[in-house]
Formats: C-alpha cells, structure tokens, sequence
C-alpha cells in the first residue's frame, strides 16, 4: 500500500530519484578537512535566521515610533523573546564569520577556477544580498546606531555624479532617515531579500553539484574513462548515480557518497558550530558590543548624533576601505571595486593548479597577506579615522588590492608543484 | 584554532575599546544580581530618588516585583506611589517639554542605561558630584562634567567638595588633588553611600536586561546538551567512516 503511494508520487514527482542524485548518491571527494565545514553551516544559520525571524516579527512592530519599544517589548513581555532575538542578532553576525571562512576556503583551495567560475558568481551574488539584508535588518530595531549607521551607509550612494543625491532619496523615500524608510527596509528584509536569498543558494548548489564539489587536493574525482586512472576496490564500493559518469564516459575515484558520510560528519561540525554559537547567546550576547552594539539600547534621535559610528564589524573592511581614500567618489568606488575583485577571481586568477598545497610559495604568502590585509582594515574601519589609523587603512587598502594584482601576474606562468594522481 | 582566533581578537579588541574610552578611571561596581536584598533596595532608591525625572517606560512593576521576590502588596504599599496599577510601566508625568526647560536637556529613560553606559560608569558617575558653585544646581561632575542633573542623592552623601592635601613634590609643598570627599551633612557614611549606589547601579544592571540571570541558567544547560550532542555526533561519524578509512 505503502509502496503504491509512493511509486504513485515517483512516477509523478521523481523525488527519491532527486534525492540520490544529490544526496544519496552524490559523489564527494573523501578528503574534505575543518574548512569544508562552513558551507552546511551556512546553511543551518539561513534557517535559524529566517524561523527566529518569522517569530520576531510576530511581535515586532515597524514604526518610527514603535519599533524601539516594541524589540524591548521582545525582550521583556514576549515568552523566550529574549532568545529568540539574540539568537537572530547573534545569528547575523554568525552568518558573516562562517560565509568569510567559507570564502576563504574557496580560495585557498581555488575553487573559484574553471569550471566552478557560475558557482563563484552565485556565491559572491548570495554575499551581496546577505550584506543588503543584514544592512536593513540592522535599522530595524531603531536604535541609536541603527540610525546614524544608516545615515552614513545610505550617504555614500549620495557621491554618485549627477544622481547620488536623488538616488538617496529614492532608497530612504524621504529627506531624512524616517519611518518611510524603516517600513520599507521591514519589507525588504523580511520578503524580498530573503526570498532571494533561498534562490540562490538554491542555484549555488544546483551549480555546485553540477561541477562537482572541489576539494583540498583541487583535482577531481570524475575522471575521462579511458584508462589513465583505474578505480581501486575502495572506489567500486559505492553506488553513485549514473548522471555522474555519462554513461560510462567517467570513473569516479576517491569519492564516498554525501549521505550518509557528509551527513554525519557536517553533524559534528554543527555541534561544534553551535557550541560556540549558544555560548555567545547565552553568556555573551552582546558580543563584546560587537554584535550589539552600547549605542543602540538608546532609541533612536534623529537630533543627537553619538560620538563615534562605526558599522557592524562584518562591514568595516570594506568600510576602512572607503575612508582611506580622501576622495569620497573615489572611496565609493575602491569599496565596490574590493567586493568586485573579489567576484572578478575566476580570470584575475590564470593559473590551472587550484589548490595552494601545490601551488609556488608566493602565492602562499600572497594568501596570507590577503587575510592579514582583510583583518587589519576589518579592525581598522571600527576604530576612528585619525592620522595614524588612516594611514595604516590606506597601507592595508593597497596590500589587499595587491594580492589581486601580483595573483593576475604570477599566476600565468607561476612554478607549482606536481599534482598527485589521487586524493591525499 | 577558532578558539584560538577569537581570543586573539577578543584581547586585541579590548585593549583598543579602552584606548578610546573616556579618560576618567572607572571604579569596578561592587554588584551582584543575586543580591535580592541589594536589588529591593536598589529599586527602592530608584523609585524615591530617580523616578521623579527618570522613567523606565519599558519595565513594568509586576515584573521588578516577582523578579526580585517582592510581594505584590508590599511593591504596591512602599514602591508605588501615584495610583498605578502593578502591570503599569515605571514611568512618571513629567513633561519633555518642561524637563528641557528645567535641566536642558530631557533626562534619559534608564531601562537601558546599564546597557548603554555600563555598570561601572554608573557607579563612578554616582560618586562624582561635586560642589561647583558655577553650575545652575551648584554640582558638577568629573565623570560627566557639565552635565545638566542635579546631585539627588545629596541628602544621603551630604555636600560632595574636591578634596586637596598639601604634600611635598620635589621639595616645595603643593595643593595635591586626592579626589572627592562629603562634608559629613549626610545622612549615611561615605561606605553606607557607596553601598547605596551600588544597589541603585545593580537594580539598573538588573532592568538592562531582566532575563541576564535565566539566560545563564538556561545556557548552562544548553551547553551540557550540546557536549553530549558534540560527544554522540563524533562517535556516529567515527563508525560511519570505518567503511571509508
């Protein structure tokens, strides 16, 4: 009867099929280490973010004037209101830290390089859409920094020539940061962004499992049939599906199925993950006024500008960035053009051997200087722009452009070590 | 490692916060949230001393009341005074318009102060009035010089003057700055006042965030479970993966 059902769905809605071509029987390389662990961890912060949110906004109410009293009214009058914000405030950050190591493991092992270019492009889409929603997100319990941090990044679109100033307007829908402008970030933030934001996570994966998964070694383990590689008994083990050798055409070595090896191995990886993030929630929720920041308990007064603003931390690299350069346009466009080179990596990088293990010692030195370079400005755009730090910010702004432009000359004729036949 | 990360930044961070914070050296409070006692009479010296200017319009008695084991009529007869009703928010009927014209400035709500401020600033800025006859309400204060708020709690210190000792430096005697003292008018000793203001300070730190306490019980037991969970998890992944290794 069972049985009956469910090849009555199958033969309609090809699930179990699905299921094993992505899941079951998706092949993964079978050496993945720590830094495999952020993509499901992304993952697992997208759904805490979005049912913390859909409960917050139960009680959340996006006016001017009451949106303040309505987050304390979260936190105080709501049953577990107070987890449930912190577990969403916490979760934004959390977000950031796991999507930048994610980041970082795409480059240290080059899977950005063809043919993974689409899923890069997809992943750096899913990164600027994250920065919008966790933008407006962060003007919504209208606090101090809420406002006056909205102030400053809607004022940079204002030094676009010609149509910097209307375009603010536009983006606020009045003159000043108001409730015009809290009622549309709500829309945006719980609607529109994060509706966009499952698409393409849903396309970055769609796309990943398409190329197949890159790995430490960055070689692969769909290989041309034709005899150059033999698979071992280990290999012939498993069941993997028949989409993935074309019929014949490839071999798959080194590989193991994503469930249920991936499956339980990513689970310690969301204990450890959790660990620290319930540690944060529960005795740290502030995050050293990092993740919350002191201002911000103060509702917002559009009359009372506090002493210092800075950002979010998740921001303040690219925001470094922009004050570095004295000339606000220019500034503007350094910012986007960090985000850009970033997106740009596919062809700034010429190279064919992806992984760093096996790639010259200059581009080692080159990655490393890219993440001393990251964090540096990360530090450098929360502290006040003031002699010293400027000039720091602006050392750190042309190392961090350097490691795009020395990886786009090395990299074309660079000496990299021999890769080996199989997984390490 | 990422233990390892976040300390390094944690420390690192730290260190800069304190480089841009206020010049003036902020005394550690003495509190406790656990100190029922403390907290009742915190809240006691909240409602007779602040709440004349000072709202907490996001804090409702009830719940300063169960949360600090004070029973509803008790709350109700010494800490309610204008005819509210228990589930009210703390707030009072002055005017913002007015409160500008009398002090200069409206006084901030205080539900969130601790949060805002820190406890240690409030405990300092506490003990910081000092007699300044250029000032419209004859104090000022070091913590938060010019600041428009009139010493309330001066009735219990008694007139708070910058003290000065004659002291040798180099040879010739000098007026030495040594800190704040009271002249002894007011009603509780200079160890009595700062008690008093710790109270005040932990009753704030209190109403910052009501949960502080229930979220560490509750962490900790989160916690215990993730362990296991981690411990379970490490264990299926290791049987998982004979098959692999």
């Amino acid at each position: 009867m069972f049985k009956n059902l469910m090849s009555w769905i199958e033969y309609r809605l090809p699930f179990m099929e699905k299921m094993n071509l992505h899941v079951m029987q998706y092949p993964a390389p079978k050496n993945f280490n720590f830094w495999y662990f952020f993509g499901s961890l992304a993952m697992l912060v997208l759904v805490n973010q979005i049912l913390t949110g859909i409960w917050l906004t139960m009680n959340y109410e996006p006016s001017a004037d009451g949106a303040f009293a309505s987050v304390e009214y979260i936190m105080r009058d709501v049953d577990y209101g107070w987890l449930l914000r912190y577990m969403h405030s916490t979760g934004a950050s959390a977000f950031f830290v796991v999507v930048y190591l994610h980041m970082l493991r795409g480059m240290m092992y080059g899977s950005y390089q063809k043919p993974r270019e689409l899923l890069w492009i997809f992943g750096m889409l899913i990164f600027l859409v994250l920065m919008a929603e966790a933008f407006m997100g962060y003007l919504l319990p209208w606090g101090q920094m809420s406002f006056w941090g909205a102030q400053v990044i809607i004022s940079i679109f204002g030094v676009i020539p010609g149509i910097g100033d209307d375009l603010t307007l536009w983006i606020r829908g009045d003159y000043v940061i108001s409730g015009a402008t809290l009622n549309r970030f709500f829309a945006l933030h719980v609607i529109a962004l994060p509706l966009v934001l499952v698409v393409l996570v849903f396309l970055h994966i769609m796309a990943l499992h398409e190329v197949g998964s890159n790995n430490p070694d960055g070689i692969d383990v769909k290989r041309e049939n034709d005899g150059s590689v033999e698979q071992t008994e280990a290999d012939k083990k498993f069941t993997f599906h028949q989409y993935f050798t074309k019929g014949g055409k490839k071999i798959i070595v080194d590989a193991i199925p994503f469930h249920p090896y991936y499956t339980v191995k990513d689970l310690v990886g969301v204990a450890g993950f959790l660990l620290i993030f319930a540690w944060v929630i529960f005795f740290l929720p502030e995050g050293g006024g990092y993740f919350l920041e002191p201002p911000n308990f103060e509702a917002a007064n559009p009359l009372k500008t506090p002493a210092h603003i800075a950002p979010v931390w998740y921001f303040t690299p690219f925001y470094a960035i922009l004050r570095a350069v004295p000339d606000q346009l220019f500034g503007a466009i350094f910012m986007f053009l960090a985000i850009l080179a970033l997106a740009l990596l596919p062809w700034i990088d010429r190279g064919s051997v992806r992984s760093v293990r096996y790639r010259s010692a200059l581009h080692t030195a080159n990655l490393i200087n890219f993440c001393v370079s990251f964090v540096a400005l990360g530090v450098l755009g929360v502290l006040p722009a003031t002699g010293l730090y400027t000039l720091l910010a602006q050392i750190f702004s042309f190392t961090y452009f350097g490691f795009f432009i020395l990886l786009w000359f090395y990299s074309k004729n660079e000496k990299t070590k021999p890769l080996p036949v199989r997984l390490t | 490692m990422m233990k390892n990360l976040f300390s390094v930044i944690a420390l690192v961070a730290s260190s800069w916060v304190m480089a841009a914070g206020p010049a003036v050296h902020l005394d550690k409070a003495p509190i406790d949230l656990k100190d029922k006692a403390s907290l009742q009479n915190g809240a006691r010296i909240f409602q007779n001393y602040c709440l004349g200017c000072h709202q907490m319009q996001y804090q409702r008695y009830v719940r300063t009341f169960r949360d600090l084991d004070i029973p509803e009529d008790v709350g109700m007869e010494n800490l309610m005074f204008t005819g509210e009703k228990v589930g009210d928010h703390i707030k009072n009927n002055m005017a913002t318009k007015d409160a500008e014209k009398w002090f200069g400035a409206a006084p901030p709500d205080l539900t969130n102060v601790a949060r805002v401020r820190g406890p240690d600033w409030l405990y300092t800025y506490m003990r910081s009035f000092y007699a300044d006859p250029s000032r419209p309400f004859g104090v000022n204060n070091e913590v938060f010089p010019m600041v428009g708020m009139p010493h309330v709690l001066q009735e219990l210190q008694g007139t708070p003057r910058k003290t000065y000792e004659t002291r040798l430096v180099d040879g010739e005697s000098k007026q030495v700055y040594v800190g704040i003292k009271a002249d002894g008018t007011g009603e509780l000793s200079a160890e009595e006042y700062d008690r008093t203001v710790a109270d005040l300070v932990n009753y704030l730190e209190y109403v910052g965030e009501p949960t502080k306490l229930e979220s560490r019980e509750l962490g900790v037991k989160v916690m215990v479970f993730l362990l296991i969970f981690f411990v379970l998890a490490y264990l299926l992944k290791k049987e998982y993966w004979k098959d692999v290794h």
